[in-house]
């Protein structure tokens, strides 16, 4: 029987939550590179190892990203999975699709490679895992002919992702799929070719929900907020206190700035809109009462990254409020100064985030022409070190 | 294949999203006026025109065969009029005009093996990487785990069992973070703990030394000469296990199997919703990696969710509760040890050190 030359693994084939090896099993009767696959997957169980060699350059002509190369150190074993490549593919924003776009990736990558996929990679992409290096550009131009490309890899623009935004959620304070779209276009060669000194992300969320977890996962954030008062639907709120809703202590309790206050006599709920922090709880609660501000558009917030090199960073508030309005000239103008200096300060592999630190983020701004704002720090310095630039000359 | 080339097309980006809205969704772009969860893994966003779009959320493992992408394709075809899409956390969301489609669209769905849940205060799908599947970095499986976990801890998916706020659980299989787990509710990490161990024979023919060396955050590795050959001596004592050397130079490696294993962290968030995001806090320094179903690992994810769900306050995400009860109190509830290694020894560690008389005695 198939299934003891995989004891192992066959062990997460059962319970309630779909299973990853089941996936594979699919593929089994009509495809060798996954039976060795899984075969080596088995042997990762029993070591308690990778079995993958580092890297390899492999790709697809004119483009130095968007293929991950990978070799199995078992290959005289495995001889079917020598090469395992990755190719990603951008994905629409906002992760749509339909059945018929479905059905086309499912065919090119079942032509030309395992048939396995990641839906979606961590960065946003459509991931196809596994393929041979003589598979890749017969697979890209099927790709491109059904209106596909790839997406990035190496020290590159990554893969810009979004929030579903307007298309599905009424707090998205501006269109992301329609910013996400257009930044992917009018990147690309920062996307396909890479020549950065490391990975630069982008990612938009519609609102400081931040559903793609752009706070933490983006080189640049731009989260959607408003200026000007929270919408309020007075009859809607009296609704919802007379559904049973605890105000006073599931919303009014919970506001980080306690803006807001119930009056139960007068069924009023009034908020003092100049100490709301946007921070979205209350909207949370009470969507058919309270909706984001007429005033939309995004801060920007720059930095955020993974433990590596030097330790994990959060983006931080380089522009709190920009409108967020095609053709985005600004934005792209900001965009474009912020990589020119990291291109000409950064050292190899540091991410924009420790850049700035490293440099000080007031020289950051002088050098991206961003004028110094309060709302970028939590508080004014403590430390009385200050590198102060000018002096009079004595006689 | 000149004529291949000839015809080469590149650099077209993405196909258009629009492509794939439903008219639906094109109808009320921008004016979805709000939305409820009508029951676990169903959402309806009702729009200023009065138009209703049902979304029902269906678990995947993110690892998927082409043969389930034509399967979800017929389903979609069937019952959303050819549309679907993918959520931030590998969910596959079915987009419907009509509501009378639901119940039959969940039963034929879970029937397959797909299960509906993971909307509103429930936990979603696990955000996770490639472990063994097909990284060369990885300290432990990533898909494994997410299976074991996600099986034990299924009825708050599907709603059996509440929660006091939304629990977003991800794993990263090393530190590189492609999963970014650092700012998770419960974030489960790869770690090696085994100084890198050096190839001679091969590091001066596959590395460059200097960028090597400058691969380290704590200046442990140092250049050396061995054999007449360039090659370098790590300072084991000074190694935090980051893996950064091994990324620039694969002569250095940190892959052990008898010493692999995972950390578990908690109380981060993305979210700006009542309190600030923030990074995940360590709760359990390491255990060992035990295919093919880690069940200490799966037993402290349960019990740190078991521990909120009865403690925490309505809308209370994980670190909030914490925040809030102290976290003395924290490893108490837990059972978790709390060791020299939950104190941060890195750069600003003393910002994590207290510098009050404000704590709780346990």
């Amino acid at each position: 029987m198939a299934n003891s030359e995989t004891p192992l693994v066959d062990q997460l084939l059962t319970g309630p939550w779909p299973s990853f090896v089941a996936e594979f099993k699919k593929l089994t009767a009509r495809k060798p590179i996954v039976r060795a696959f899984l075969g080596q997957l088995e042997q990762s169980y029993h070591d308690k190892l990778s079995h993958w060699k580092h890297g390899g350059i492999v790709g697809v002509m004119g483009y130095g990203g968007g293929v991950i190369g990978r070799y199995s150190d078992l290959a005289e074993k495995f001889p079917d999975v020598a090469h395992f490549h990755t190719i990603r593919v951008n994905q629409p924003a906002g992760w749509f699709y339909t059945s018929a776009a479905l059905r086309t990736l499912a065919d090119i990558w079942d032509k030309h490679g395992s048939g396995m996929t990641n839906m979606h990679g961590s960065t946003g992409d459509i991931v196809f895992l596994g393929t041979r290096t003589e598979n890749l550009e017969p697979c890209f131009a099927d790709l491109t002919k059904a209106g596909f490309d790839l997406g990035g890899s190496g020290s590159a623009m990554r893969t810009p992702s979004c929030c579903c935004g307007m298309a599905r959620c009424e707090w998205a304070c501006y269109d992301t799929m329609a910013l996400t779209y257009d930044l992917t276009q009018s990147f690309q060669d920062e996307l396909h070719r890479p020549a950065f000194p490391y990975k630069f992300k982008i990612k938009c969320s519609g609102c400081a929900n931040d559903c793609v977890a752009s706070v933490a996962r983006a080189d640049l954030s731009i989260i959607g907020t408003w200026k000007d008062a929270i919408q309020q639907d007075d009859a809607e709120v009296k609704k919802y206190v007379d559904g049973g809703l605890d105000i006073v202590n599931d919303v009014c309790m919970l506001c980080p700035t306690r803006c807001m206050r119930w009056d139960a006599k007068g069924s009023k709920l009034s908020i003092d809109n100049q100490n709301c922090v946007r921070c979205m709880h209350c909207i949370n609660v009470m969507p058919k009462a309270l909706r984001p501000g007429k005033q939309r558009g995004a801060a920007l917030l720059l930095g955020s990254k993974a433990p590596i090199v030097e330790g994990a960073l959060l983006s931080t508030v380089l522009v709190p409020f920009v409108e967020i309005k095609p053709p985005y000239t600004e934005l792209k103008e900001l965009i474009e100064k912020i990589w020119e200096f990291w291109d000409e300060h950064g050292k190899n592999r540091e991410r924009i985030g420790e850049l700035v630190l490293r440099v000080g983020m007031g020289n950051f701004l002088e050098a991206i022409e961003v004028a110094p704002a309060p709302q970028m720090i939590l508080h004014p310095r403590e430390n009385p070190y200050v590198f102060y630039e000018e002096y009079f000359a004595e006689e | 294949m000149p004529e291949a080339v000839q015809k080469r097309i590149t650099d077209i980006g993405p196909p258009h999203y629009e492509k794939f809205l439903p008219p639906i969704i094109k109808k009320n772009y921008g004016k979805w006026k709000y939305h409820e969860v009508m029951k676990p893994g169903v959402l309806v966003h009702v729009s200023e025109t009065g138009d209703k779009l049902y979304s029902v959320r269906v678990a995947s493992p993110r690892i998927l065969a082409v043969d389930t992408f034509r399967m979800f394709a017929d389903l979609a075809d069937k019952y959303s009029e050819g549309y679907l899409r993918w959520t931030s956390r590998n969910n596959v969301e079915f987009l419907l005009s009509d509501a009378t489609k639901i119940d039959p669209l969940i039963a034929d769905v879970t029937a397959k093996g797909f299960p509906v849940g993971g909307t509103g205060a429930a936990m979603s799908n696990i955000v996770h990487t490639q472990g063994w599947v097909h990284c060369h970095s990885a300290a432990t499986d990533a898909s494994g785990i997410v299976k074991a976990v996600m099986d034990d801890l299924f009825p708050y998916f599907n709603g059996e069992k509440k929660l006091p706020a939304k629990t977003k659980v991800a794993l990263a299989c090393c530190l590189n973070m492609c999963g970014a787990v650092h700012c998770s509710d419960i974030a489960i990490l790869g770690i090696h703990r085994r100084p890198p161990k050096v190839d001679h024979s091969t590091l001066g023919k596959t590395c460059e030394v200097p960028t090597l060396v400058a691969s380290c955050p704590t200046a442990a590795i140092r250049p050396q000469s061995k054999d007449g050959k360039q090659t370098v001596h790590i300072e084991e004592d000074l190694c935090m296990f980051c893996a950064n050397c091994y990324t620039v130079c694969p002569s250095v490696t940190l892959n052990s199997g008898i010493n692999d294993g995972v950390s578990i962290w908690v109380g981060g968030k993305v979210s700006n919703a009542r309190s600030e995001p923030r990074f995940s806090k360590l709760a359990v320094a390491y255990i060992p990696n035990n295919p093919p179903r880690w069940p200490e690992v799966v037993e402290a994810v349960k019990k740190i969710v078991e521990v909120y769900a009865a403690g925490a306050r309505k809308f209370e995400r994980v670190g909030e509760w914490i925040e809030r009860i102290g976290w003395p109190r924290f490893f108490e509830l837990t059972g978790f040890e709390f060791t020299k290694y939950h104190i941060d020894d890195f750069k600003l560690a003393s910002k994590t050190f207290r510098t009050s008389m404000h704590y709780r005695m346990s």
